[in-house]
């Protein structure tokens, strides 16, 4: 019975791993319909927290939705089956073309269509930063941290600063520490004391 | 040589916020830090990724990990990328169900998502930037990638008001390889 959970487990994911193109966003949607709709293994609602426990934590959204599914089906064992399931497919689809990539560019046509992608590359990542953009909260503290975020890295771009990413990630969480946590709860305390 | 990928994915994997489009800059530093790939062979492997199935990031580990130091390189970089966030989650379903909700934890991410959002743009931007102009020697337009550019920016903003839905990303790349072989052909 447990063997044939986990085979179900590793098959289910290895299919969305196979199938799904584009990355996190697709994913969910493929796992909503196989494990909410038809192995009915997690609810609707558990669903829409995991997509949210996954935003909010590193790492690929869909290796997130894996492990939370196999988790709560199987535990340990599980999650483990759930993630090797999802990484597999590509890993051996990209492994053979990563063989083979230095004799493709070697040909005339897939160099120009290579230099097509480089245009659309960097398009999509802007296109993905313009969506995050509509959905986000627009008060000034917010839209502050963006535009510095942005200025700073375009300067390291252009002008070499030697500012890592890392550290501008870990200097705006802890602006929000202080801001929405630390300086609320110190004001609350100082209107109680007066 | 195959503990620095191992380790340089781990990077990516623990701070790579809001997937696959948060962790290009991750990536792009800690691969050009390290003298792996030119930007510009980078910028086609993250073409190659987008059009084939997976995670976008977990794509990049392997194709890395294998271009640098074969399977072996392929196996760490991608078990690398993705430890943090299985043993993350874990914890986060294992033991500290109601984490996310404390408000520290929020005031944290309150913090770090718009900061992400301007990394993102400004790779974005630079990237788009460096295809179509050069510096180097003095200012030039690139006109073949300009036009390009220009093109695909058009596709993308018309094709939403056609059928009411985005361009997806792997249609996108196929049109930009389309025009690629006709624009470079010629």
């Amino acid at each position: 019975m447990k063997n044939n959970r986990l085979s179900q487990l590793l098959f289910t994911f290895m299919k969305i791993g196979l199938f799904t193109f584009g990355g996190g966003y697709a994913m969910i949607a493929m796992i909503e319909d196989l494990c909410v709709e038809k192995k009915k293994w997690i609810t609707h609602d558990e669903m829409m927290n995991i997509t949210v426990i996954a935003e909010s934590t590193p790492g690929p959204i869909a290796i997130n939705c894996a492990t939370y599914v196999g988790y709560r089906q199987a535990g340990l064992v599980g999650a483990f089956a759930a993630t090797v399931g999802i990484v597999l497919p590509s890993f051996c689809i990209i492994y053979i073309i990563s063989v083979f990539l230095e004799n493709f560019l070697e040909i005339q046509w897939i160099t120009h269509a290579f230099w097509g992608i480089q245009c659309a590359v960097g398009l999509l990542i802007a296109d993905a930063a313009l969506t995050m953009i509509k959905k986000m909260n627009k008060k000034p503290v917010p839209i502050t941290l963006l535009i510095v975020s942005f200025g700073v890295m375009c300067a390291s771009n252009l002008a070499g600063w030697q500012i890592s990413s890392i550290q501008l990630m870990i200097a705006a969480a802890l602006v929000g520490l202080f801001i929405f946590y630390l300086l609320p709860n110190h004001l609350k305390r100082g209107g109680k004391a007066q | 040589m195959i503990w620095e990928l191992f380790f340089g994915f781990l990077r990516v994997g623990c701070f790579a916020f809001g997937g696959a489009y948060g962790a290009i800059p991750l990536i792009r530093e800690v691969v050009l830090n390290h003298g792996w790939l030119t930007d510009e062979s980078l910028t086609y492997l993250i073409g190659v990724s987008e059009s084939t199935p997976g995670p976008i990031m977990v794509n990049l580990a392997t194709y890395i990990g294998s271009l640098e130091a074969g399977l072996p390189g392929a196996l760490l970089a991608t078990v690398a990328v993705v430890l943090p966030s299985f043993l993350v989650i874990l914890a986060v379903t294992a033991l500290l169900e109601n984490f996310l909700k404390k408000g520290w934890v929020q005031a944290l991410l309150r913090g770090l998502k718009p900061c992400l959002t301007g990394i993102i743009l400004a790779t974005g931007c630079y990237m788009i930037w460096q295809s179509c102009f050069s510096l180097e020697p003095g200012f030039q337009i690139q006109p073949r990638p300009l036009l390009l550019t220009c093109i695909l920016a058009g596709a993308m903003a018309v094709f939403p008001k056609l059928r009411h839905k985005k361009l997806s990303p792997i249609s996108l790349i196929l049109l930009s390889c389309v025009l690629g072989i006709v624009v470079y052909g010629v």
